[in-house]
């Protein structure tokens, strides 16, 4: 464990870029420092490597002052993970990764198998080896990097803004893929961020830092949805906090209703029977269940099913496995008003009206927060 | 006497032995204009205040005729090579301290962040990442440097023959023979457009990490010569 113990870090200007600063961030997980620009998450994040020194305070690793540790020993034993990956620009994409493990003294087929098999972890192509770094995407790049940060396979990852530079879906990737690596690998994770999404995506922990470098809070995400501390740390989680707190959620508990479903080649007795009062609608599916789209009743006639003729079914989504966000979003998109839920094959499993999920909703409220793993 | 690469015989030395020659007598000090202006531009980089002082030195000894150096040195070194030497040595600094400087300057500080974090000391950083990544602009000054001081090696000459090639326009001169004065311009631009052509190659096969296209964004600064 990390125990940051009332450190404050004074610049030769002057600046106080943290302020009496506390946290203990537990081992194997994420706990990410998020909070605007200028707050001071770098400078904290520096000083567990000791690339800042504290100018108070002191910062503890597994009980011991990082200071008694040789400097070189102690930011061996971390990765470091930046914003635009900063790469070396002068060797090939194994040689990046292999730099650590090379120092630690490993030979260099070693280093470089392990190289390659980090690459393989991350999601590089191994053929993409022999390159330089400037023949990569920015999002290769950033990969390489984090591979690089895992190389000699140090138990703490720190993380500056790793994923700021790239554009949203190939950060949601990489975010995704961290998740991945970390159900595997369990590094005990440092990850600074200004992006509040991020944050409650990634941390196990969040901690909120507000400008001058204090601690506005520090708590689980889902937790940190439904209780801000203060004013500030409501305004920085923004205006949609209720909709995102959703995401923690699970959709588990819906009730599915698999009646109103019919196959597009239902009988007219099929499609007679399945209409009722409550459900206006009727979900068509393909001959494997997936669906097409929705229809009333009285538009269907059997045999003469035409699937461009129906009404598009939003984005639906996945039972059990999804949050409550999901599940409102998929009603919301859909003009009937339902959501589509689906088994992990894609096949419709039921559907799910706005009101069940309102209701679903104020259920998951009045209970206390929810475990903060719940459907991401 | 009357071949075209023959020479008078009190030059005590064949067409090929003054190319060699002056191919010595120019590198040398290159060479050795680098291996002082490392640390001294290492320093720069480090002190930033020492810079603007140190460029201002370098162009101050760039600025003194050769021919000053030669009165001073002779008194020590004698009517030698190394008289010689020793002002085209002086001079590759004015080039090499800033080619240094802003090379190891163009260094991303991310790159340096990433060094640091992965435990490179000092040392170990400057050898292993901005060097290398200086490399380009260091071979860009060494070009400059090579065709610069192969051209003035030539006023060895005024010293006791000590200018290699430059010792035939004497000759040529006192023979009344305008071959020798060729052989002389023409042998030294042919050394200089082949040494700068090897640099080339250099610069090609230490950095195959450079994009294409931008290599050729390494050209050397404009050639500060003067006759001297
Ligand atoms: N070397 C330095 N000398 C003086 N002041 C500094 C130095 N580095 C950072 N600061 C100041 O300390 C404060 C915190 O900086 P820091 O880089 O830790 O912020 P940050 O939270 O990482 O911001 P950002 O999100 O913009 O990266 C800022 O006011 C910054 O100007
Ligand atoms: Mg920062």
């Amino acid at each position: 464990m990390i125990r940051i113990d009332s450190v404050t870090k004074r610049y030769p200007d002057g600046t106080v870029a943290v302020d009496r600063l506390s946290l203990e961030i537990p081992d194997r997980s994420i706990t990410v420092l998020v909070g605007p620009s200028g707050c001071g998450k770098t400078t904290t994040l520096r000083m567990i490597n000791r690339m800042v020194e504290p100018s108070e305070g002191r910062i503890l690793l597994d009980g011991v002052d990082i200071m008694q540790q040789p400097v070189n020993t102690l930011r061996r034993s971390m990765g470091y993970v930046i914003q635009n990956a900063g790469l070396f620009q002068h060797r090939t994409i194994v040689d990046n990764i292999a730099t650590v493990p090379r120092m630690l003294g490993w030979g260099k087929d070693v280093a470089r198998s392990r190289a390659r098999e980090l690459m393989e972890r991350v999601g590089l192509d191994a053929s993409l080896a022999k390159r330089y770094p400037y023949q990569l995407s920015g999002g290769q790049q950033q990969r390489v990097g984090v591979a690089r940060a895992l190389a000699a396979d140090p138990p703490v990852l720190l993380m500056d803004e790793p994923f700021s530079a790239v554009d949203p879906v190939v950060r949601k990737g990489l975010q995704d893929e961290l998740l991945r690596i970390q159900e595997e690998l369990g590094k005990t994770i440092v990850f600074v961020t200004h992006d509040i999404d991020e944050a409650v995506k990634l941390g196990t922990m969040v901690a909120v830092m507000r400008t001058g470098g204090r601690l506005a809070q520090f708590a689980p995400p889902a937790e940190l949805l439904s209780n801000p501390a203060d004013d500030f740390v409501e305004d920085f989680l923004g205006a949609d906090r209720g909709i995102r707190r959703l995401s923690f959620f699970p959709s588990a508990g819906l009730e599915l209703l698999t009646t109103p479903i019919v196959a597009v080649d239902a009988t007219a007795e099929q499609i007679a029977a399945r209409g009722s009062a409550d459900v206006p609608y009727l979900l068509v599916t393909d001959l494997d269940g997936r669906p097409l789209g929705w229809s009333e009743p009285r538009d269907l006639t059997a045999g003469q099913i035409e699937p461009e003729r129906l009404l598009p079914y939003g984005r639906p989504f996945v039972a059990e496995r999804d949050s409550l966000r999901a599940a409102l979003d998929g009603a919301v998109l859909s003009p009937t008003g339902w959501a589509v839920a689906v088994d992990g094959e894609g096949r419709a499993a039921g559907v799910v009206s706005q009101q069940t999920i309102g209701e679903a909703i104020r259920g998951a409220h009045a209970a206390a927060p929810v475990d903060a793993k719940a459907g991401r | 006497m009357n071949g075209l690469f023959d020479l008078p015989s009190d030059l005590q030395n064949s067409y090929w032995g003054l190319i060699a020659l002056h191919l010595r007598e120019a590198m040398i000090p290159v060479l050795a204009g680098l291996l002082v202006a490392l640390p001294i531009a290492q320093l720069c980089v480090r002190l930033r205040w020492l810079y603007p002082p140190v460029l201002w030195v370098t162009t101050v000894l760039y600025a003194i005729p050769s021919l000053a150096f030669f009165v001073v040195l002779i008194d020590y070194t004698g009517l030698s090579e190394t008289t010689v030497m020793i002002p085209l040595a002086v001079y590759s600094l004015v080039v090499f301290v800033p080619a240094i400087v802003d090379g190891v300057r163009s260094v991303p500080r991310e790159t340096l962040d990433a060094a640091t974090a992965m435990g490179f000391g000092p040392v170990r950083r400057y050898v292993q990442v901005q060097l290398p990544i200086a490399a380009p602009a260091i071979i860009a000054g060494l070009r400059v440097a090579s065709v610069s001081s192969i051209s003035l090696v030539s006023v060895g000459m005024l010293i006791g023959n000590q200018g290699a090639l430059g010792n035939l326009l004497n000759s040529g001169m006192i023979y009344n023979q305008p071959r020798l004065i060729w052989l002389s311009v023409v042998g030294t631009a042919v050394l200089a457009i082949v040494v700068d052509a090897v640099l080339i190659g250099l610069r090609i096969l230490v950095t195959p990490w450079m994009p294409r296209g931008t290599r050729k964004n390494a050209r050397p600064i404009a050639l500060k010569d003067a006759a001297r």
